[in-house]
């Protein structure tokens, strides 16, 4: 049946004119996401936070170590980096490390977009969403050095902390949490 | 003897490539800060014409924005850039769009895809491929949408304001601040900038 309605979709493209190509497919696109959406993100909950709300993920005081990070999955240096982070939870969840993804998606777009990649990817870290519109009342609280690109990471414990903006890998990253053994 | 030269010009190409890497992060972290000169660049608009800032005689300043096709925080601001070039062009403060990510990463903001875009959506101002990814860092943009407004003195463009066009990425119609707008009114009457930075997310440029 979906094959029917793809190739039928196929072929509307197809004799279509040239300029109306990508709205066409654009459409077809969302319809898809949408039949996702139903089958398979409706079991995911998301905790939904304003930037008052979230400031609490950023100020425990419980002697583990949070690695905090900005992501969308609009962002491809950012899903380039999550089974990075994905991998440092699963390897140092009991080594009092936990890893909270933070995702700056649209809130418009959490159940087409969001839920169902968070479902595909089959995400195992700690997974919120912050929406907070007011971004230049926000940016500076996380930290006062970030100008705003994602990806973004603060590591913290206690008091100590550190923030990066950039993109990581594995061994990067494995060491910046090391570091907060010592 | 063939293969020695091959390994050292492959040396070479690394050695160069890192030297590369090296000054462009160090330009990244500086940029311009309020108050600074801007220099002058040349770069290909999506029509084909060299633009630089010297070709604005009439200009009193400009609304630099880097931006690009693919950056969704990038296109839900499109309207917003067109509306600011709308009503500042004609006042003496043009937008002069920039495209900076490496299109070999972000093949959707090649040259053409630009030209497209800026069909699609009637750009009213230049959009400028920065090509060989050199001016970006001299401004120390790190994403997009950001902006940079300028105001022609004497001395040259100096930089008034950094940061993004207001404070509702979502909703046009609930933004309380127009950060750009009243930085380029404030300029138009001769006063201070009131509020010179701001921040927002945005894309990183792709390198």
């Amino acid at each position: 049946m979906k094959l029917k309605m793809l190739i039928i979709a196929v072929l509307l493209i197809c004799s279509c004119a040239d300029k109306n190509k990508e709205t066409e497919a654009a459409t077809q696109n969302t319809k898809k996401e949408v039949v996702i959406t139903n089958n398979e993100s409706k079991k995911i909950d998301l905790e939904v936070y304003n930037f008052a709300g979230f400031e609490k993920f950023l100020s425990k005081k419980d002697d583990k170590i949070y690695v905090i990070n900005f992501w969308a999955t609009w962002c491809a240096p950012c899903i380039k980096e999550l089974p990075y982070f994905e991998k440092l939870n699963e390897t140092y969840k009991n080594k009092n490390v936990e890893v909270i993804l933070v995702s700056l998606d649209f809130s418009h777009l959490y159940e087409k977009k969001l839920k169902p990649f968070i479902k595909k990817k089959q995400l195992q870290s700690k997974v919120i969403a912050l929406d907070d519109a007011d971004m230049n009342s926000w940016i500076p609280k996380v930290n006062e050095k970030w100008s705003g690109s994602i990806p973004a990471t603060v590591i913290y414990k206690n008091d100590e902390r550190k923030f990066f903006e950039k993109s990581f890998n594995y061994e990067e990253l494995k060491k910046e949490v090391e570091d907060f053994f010592n | 003897m063939k293969r020695i030269i091959k390994l050292t010009s492959v040396m070479v190409t690394f050695f160069c490539l890192s030297a590369f890497t090296i000054i462009n992060s160090n330009l990244e972290e500086e940029g311009y800060k309020i108050g600074d000169l801007a220099e002058d660049f040349l770069l290909k608009n999506i029509d084909g014409n060299m633009v630089s800032l010297s070709n604005y005689k009439d200009a009193k300043g400009f609304i630099i924005t880097f931006t690009c096709n693919t950056c969704p925080f990038a296109v839900m601001y499109e309207d917003r850039i067109i509306a600011l070039n709308n009503k500042y062009a004609s006042k003496g403060y043009p937008v002069i769009a920039i495209m900076p990510n490496n299109t070999n990463i972000k093949p959707g903001d090649n040259f053409n895809a630009m030209k497209q875009r800026a069909q699609e959506k009637g750009f009213t101002f230049p959009y400028l491929i920065d090509e060989q990814q050199h001016v970006y860092p001299k401004f120390g943009a790190t994403k997009t949408p950001q902006i940079f407004i300028l105001h022609k003195t004497q001395k040259g463009n100096v930089v008034k304001y950094i940061g993004t066009i207001d404070d509702n990425y979502k909703n046009a119609s609930a933004v309380n601040t127009k950060y750009v707008e009243d930085a380029v009114d404030a300029l138009l009457k001769g006063k201070e900038v009131q509020v010179t930075e701001t921040r927002a997310i945005g894309c990183s440029i792709k390198i």
